[in-house]
């Protein structure tokens, strides 16, 4: 057990170092990054002598590790739009896209998985047909223009709920958060819905396939054949198996989420990291792109760990060792 | 106590009802073992299914009675059917490994299933479940019931599986294939206590099996059935030893005894190949006896070693090595048949793989008649062993490429080692090799799903004569099939073997196969040869312990009832 | 006849699903429209004399002050919407169907290599995949484009954002294909034809693509349609983020771009009539798709 966290804990090393690697092969190659940070009037000498100061003529090897270090640090440069630090650019960014992003990941799973049982248990019910009538139909629909109904239809037509930013915020430490205030959750509402709409027929065809496969398996149809009540054959025995492949792939969905993420914000004008993204490329803003790519990269990896965590702790195979 | 009468189960398709079994009667009374036997396809897992209410959707019972006791089993509503599973008619199914829940405990199993059927407190059921697991022969129950199922071997696993059939006192348990997962040792200990559950315990066992020494060894009456009929039922001396359906008469006649070698099994419509009374003009037997002029080839293995790396468990230290062989040696003399038997595990396929290359051996010697054979990584793709030695593979279903026509799976032998440049040329020999394993050559145009499994051996077979071999391996050619076809193929590998004198490897699990095959046998255990020697000496008079125990606890037939050819 | 349909089961499934009928006729419908645009179209929307100011924003023919001659109305410019959509339904299949079959190339390629071989070819792969995945599609495309947008001189950006955006989507669905070609692979790489041939000493090629490969071709063909449906989606939200085909040649998504300027106006069709078609197109996709998928693998129907 304690080796296989350990894997997956150098797996994870292992992506985000090409993930770092991207990132600065993007800084360094796309564009000179000398003729970005200084004006016309710079003499030749004194780009060059810039040059050999920021270590640019240093073999390639020793630039990725002084990169990689300042990362480490906490130093990512400055951007070449606001010439701010990109640390704190970011950093201001990154709650609104998380709240986004996670209560768009419950609102999938607290419907995707109930509806994923109740189809795979009433496979030939009517209303298990209407559902996944309904959830084909919702994963062909674009993101955006799912935000756009809901922006017509909530916003515009009923104007119940407000279309663009995220209404009150409350400061808590540094975090800039719209989940206690009223007004804040009404701006949340569409935004998250409209993410979460594609996650959830994701998880729920996903609960569906895993479950109806496990219910086909022998140790439920001998749990059926010593009288298991019902109610604990489906939610215990069959659910439980269940959540084992589910859990990994939600894990990898999280990837999904930040990426449809862009296209949500950019809908509704969420000031999050997505958006900070998409300005950042429309300028080739290359510093924010590559950090941008590091910080995703690095919460991929986090929600990865805390799955293989979820993972030992159902599963006895990892947990338990032969006796 | 448990009375069937005229069931018929249908099974609605688009193309209108299929009927699975129909006009079946059964009856099976208390601390009755009632073996219900067939070959596959014969509907007697339908028959148990139907019984305990568990019938694969969209199956249903068209017509027929069906009572346990007093209780009229079709006239339940679907939740006092659930509360009769387990509490009275309860199951054990084939495969221990899959049989159980793999996230919960033994304990949390075993107490649900208690609770769910008597109201009583938790800590009684864990004495009673505690009380049981010693019952059936775990030792230490009060430490190992804490512990989940991947912590048990497969044995231990089917004991816990029957401890959970029997937990709630069933009066009537269904045991479909509850042997056939399990090695032989396995099987004799899982046998005795079902035998000893039916005699104490009163409870009555369907026992639905296709091994037809399994039911001679333990069942008191049996039931033959075939495509959904029953053929025959009866005690299972009389049924057994003088059976009076033709159906049973043949399927009786195609079990190999374990006790005697017969030269030929009695199989109807099986005629001997063409070739086997005398030289035909049959143009595949014509160019297979040119390729086999030269000298017959025999095969040495010298200390041969297979270690593969075994799962890795810290990132310190080096995983253990597994060892599949550990210095193996045999001699199989040209032209003769050797027989190799072991276990699941014994490393008996890895044997087969590191000959034919696919795996690479860690030390040791092979040698082909006089040539050294090169380690699998080291062998060239054009090295002459590689048509040379040839394989006939245990599944039917696998080996063929299903989007191959018959014809191009023959030919390719044919194209691919240059004998025969033409491709109509090609065609007309693939054709002759039809004729000569006892198939139509109009196969030459389908594809490998149109045929039964027993027809997809004899193809497999002359796909490997196609390549004009010297050196057959046979690994496991006939476990995958019903035993009146393996009696077919059989058959069919001694007739080539004695019209060609093919120098053949068969490795089987089965004894009694072996015997009927083999000139000389090996014993394989965990890697380890454990004897060698002449066929009928080693089957009369076992040295080794290993061969002794085997030999004794594999069901057999009372002689009495063995047919007499 | 039961025989012939027995024989054909995925042929008898589809003349009793309703739902596989209509998706295919639709897509079909949509398909030869874009293919024979240039010919059923009224306006070349690309062509700026082909059309004209004056006859800017008209609604729909059913609608007062409509003009019968564009039965969907016109835009801001005064293209046909028709027109427009034809032209932009060309665009999005031209760049979809490009970009699968680079993805199914490579994958497929990736794929069957990696479980062909196994070992430490298939953990290069592998890892490669998964970084892939750590970024996913829109991501990658938005990567891409940003390289793209830093590399190439800004004269040749125009005349190259068909083959950047071609490229980006292709690159970000090779990874389905890879591991659903490695996964299938390995399966069949334990069946003993597989065995048989390698026994023989047959080429790795022969081997991989004579003999593996037409048994694969099931999921395969799965993966192909969801990811022609999934190619389109992020065309259109890639244009739809303006980073994608500009407005002077316009795919389904530019048009939906441009449709959002008239969400709060009166001009409805301009934004719906697009969505409505994009959404009919991917929709029949993904039902083909999932038809296909329990043709394949009858245990889910």
């Amino acid at each position: 057990m304690v080796y296989f966290i350990l894997k997956r804990l150098v797996q994870s090393v292992f992506v985000m170092l090409a993930v770092a690697f991207l990132a600065f092969s993007l800084f360094r190659f796309v564009g000179d990054p000398i003729t970005q940070m200084t004006g016309v009037e710079t003499s030749v000498q004194d780009q060059e002598r810039l040059r050999e100061d920021l270590g640019l003529n240093d073999p390639f090897i020793f630039q990725f590790g002084r990169f990689t270090g300042d990362m480490l640090q906490g130093d990512f440069g400055f951007s070449y739009r606001t010439r701010q630090p990109v640390a704190e650019m970011i950093a201001t960014r990154i709650p609104a896209t998380l709240e986004l992003g996670v209560v768009a990941l419950i609102i999938s799973l607290l419907v995707g998985i109930p509806a994923g049982v109740y189809t795979a248990l009433r496979p030939r019910g009517i209303a298990t047909q209407a559902i996944l009538m309904t959830t084909l139909v919702g994963v062909s629909i674009p993101t955006f223009v799912i935000g756009i109904m809901l922006i017509f239809i909530f916003g515009v037509q009923l104007g119940w709920l407000p279309t663009f930013g995220r209404g009150g915020t409350v400061q808590i430490g540094g975090w800039e958060s719209s989940l206690f205030t009223f007004e804040g959750w009404r701006a949340l509402l569409l935004p998250a819905i409209t993410l979460g709409v594609y996650q959830l027929t994701l998880t729920m065809r996903l609960v569906r396939a895993e479950m109806m496969e496990v219910m086909r398996s022998d140790y439920i149809r001998f749990a059926m054949a010593r009288g298991v009540p019902m109610h604990k054959l489906h939610y215990k025995h069959a659910l439980a198996n269940t959540m084992v492949p589910v859990i990994t792939i939600i894990g990898l969905q999280f990837g999904g989420v930040i990426a449809f993420s862009i296209v949500t914000e950019s809908v509704f004008q969420w000031p999050g990291m997505g958006l900070l993204f998409l300005e950042s490329i429309r300028f080739v803003d290359i510093p924010v792109m590559g950090v941008y790519l590091v910080v995703i990269a690095f919460f991929f990896v986090l929600v990865n760990l805390v799955v293989d965590l979820l993972y030992v702790a159902i599963d006895p195979r990892l947990r338990v060792k032969d006796v | 106590m448990l009375t069937i009468k005229d069931l018929a189960v249908k099974f609605p398709s688009r193309f209108g009802d299929f009927t699975a079994i129909a006009d079946v009667d059964m009856t099976i009374a208390p601390g009755e073992i009632h073996g219900l036997v067939g070959e596959s396809g014969a509907g007697k897992s339908t028959v148990g299914a139907a019984v305990i209410g568990l019938l694969q959707s969209p199956g249903f019972i068209a017509n027929g009675e069906l009572s346990l006791g007093d209780t009229d089993l079709r006239d339940l509503t679907e939740a006092e059917a659930h509360a009769i599973r387990g509490d009275r008619i309860s199951m054990i199914f084939q495969d221990p490994q899959t049989s159980l829940n793999p996230l919960m405990t033994i304990e949390d199993q075993l107490i649900e299933t208690i609770q769910a059927h008597s109201d009583v407190s938790h800590a009684a059921a864990h004495k009673r479940a505690v009380d049981l697991l010693e019952e059936i022969g775990i030792k230490d129950a009060a430490q190992r019931i804490k512990a989940y199922p991947h912590q048990f071997s497969g044995g231990m696993r089917q004991r816990v599986v029957i401890a959970l059939a029997i937990c709630t006192d069933p009066e009537l348990i269904i045991a479909d294939e509850p042997t056939t997962a399990l090695d032989v040792a396995v099987q004799s200990q899982v046998l005795d206590l079902i035998r000893r559950l039916a005699k104490d315990r009163k409870i009555a066992f369907m026992l639905i099996t296709h091994d037809i020494g399994v039911i001679a060894q333990i069942a008191d009456r049996v039931t033959v059935m075939r495509k959904g009929r029953v053929m025959e039922t009866g005690e299972t001396a009389q049924v057994l030893g003088a059976p009076t359906h033709p159906y049973t008469q043949a399927l009786m006649d195609s079990v190999p005894p374990l006790d005697r070698r017969i030269d030929r099994f009695r199989v109807p419509d099986d005629e001997p190949i063409a070739g086997a009374k005398g030289p035909t003009d049959n143009a595949a037997e014509k160019w297979l006896l040119e390729g086999q002029r030269h000298d017959l080839t025999g095969l040495t293995l010298q200390n041969l070693t297979v270690r593969f790396a075994g799962p890795r468990t810290s990132l310190f230290r080096k995983p253990d090595p597994y060892v599949a062989l550990d210095n193996v040696n045999l001699e199989v003399k040209p032209g003769s048949i050797m027989g190799l038997v072991g276990e699941s595990g014994s490393g008996k396929s890895t044997l087969a793989k590191a000959i034919t290359g696919l795996v690479t051996p860690t030390g040791g010697q092979m040698m082909l008649g006089d040539a050294e054979l090169p380690y699998g990584k080291a062998r060239d793709r054009h090295h002459p062993s590689r048509q040379l030695i040839q394989m006939v593979f245990q599944d039917p279903y696998s080996s063929l490429n299903s989007r191959h026509r018959i014809g191009d799976i023959l030919s390719e032998p044919l194209w691919f080692y240059g004998f025969v440049k033409d491709a109509d040329e090609r065609a007309k020999l693939a054709a002759a090799m039809l004729t000569l394993v006892g198939m139509q050559p109009d196969a030459l145009e389908k594809y490998p799903h149109q045929f039964s499994g027993g027809q997809r051996q004899r193809i497999a077979v002359a796909r490997a004569l196609l390549a004009r071999p010297r050196f057959l391996i046979c690994d496991e050619p006939t476990s995958a099939l019903d035993v009146s076809i393996q009696a077919e193929i059989l058959n069919l590998l001694k007739d080539l073997q004695s019209v060609f004198g093919l120098t053949i490897l068969f490795i089987s699990h089965n004894l009694a196969v072996v015997r009927q095959m083999a000139d000389e046998t090996a014993v394989l255990r965990n890697g380890t040869i454990q004897e060698v020697g002449e066929t009928e000496q080693l089957y009369a008079a076992p040295t080794a312990a290993y061969t002794k125990s085997l030999l004794d606890l594999t069901p057999v037939m009372p002689k009495a009832w063995q047919s007499t050819s | 006849m039961v025989d012939f349909l027995k024989k054909y089961e995925g042929l008898w499934l589809f003349v009793h699903s309703p739902a596989a009928i209509v998706a295919a006729i639709v897509a079909v419908l949509i398909i030869l429209g874009a293919v024979f645009a240039p010919w059923l179209a009224l306006v070349n929307p690309y062509d700026l004399s082909s059309f004209s100011l004056f006859d800017g924003l008209l609604p729909p023919a059913w609608q007062d002050g409509a003009n019968p001659k564009y039965l969907l109305g016109t835009d801001d410019q005064g293209r046909d919407m028709i027109s427009s959509i034809l032209y932009g339904a060309r665009l999005s299949l031209v760049i979809g169907l490009s970009a699968l079959t680079i993805a199914a190339v490579i994958g497929v390629g990736l794929g069957l290599a990696a479980g062909f071989y196994g070992g430490r070819f298939d953990a290069i792969v592998m890892r490669i995949a998964d970084v892939q995945l750590a970024l996913p599609a829109i991501l990658t495309a938005l990567l891409i484009d940003g390289i793209a947008r830093g590399i190439l001189p800004t004269a040749i950006q125009q005349d190259l954002r068909v083959a950047v955006l071609t490229l980006a989507i292709a690159l970000s669905l090779w990874v389905n294909f890879a591991r659903t070609a490695r996964a299938s692979t390995f399966v069949q790489m334990n069946k003993e034809y597989v065995q048989a041939a390698i026994m023989m000493g047959q080429r790795p090629i022969r081997i991989m693509f004579v003999h593996i490969l037409p048994n694969i071709l099931g999921p395969l063909l799965v993966i192909m349609t969801v990811d022609l449906a999934s190619a389109i989606l992020l065309e259109a939200t890639l244009s739809f983020l303006g980073i994608g085909l500009p407005a002077d040649s316009p795919s389904l998504g530019t048009l939906i771009r441009i449709g959002m300027q008239f969400l709060l106006s009166g001009e409805w069709w301009i934004l719906w009539i697009p969505t409505l078609f994009l959404v009919a197109l991917v929709v029949s996709i993904n039902i083909l798709g999932d038809f296909l998928r329990d043709v394949f693998n009858p245990r889910l129907r």
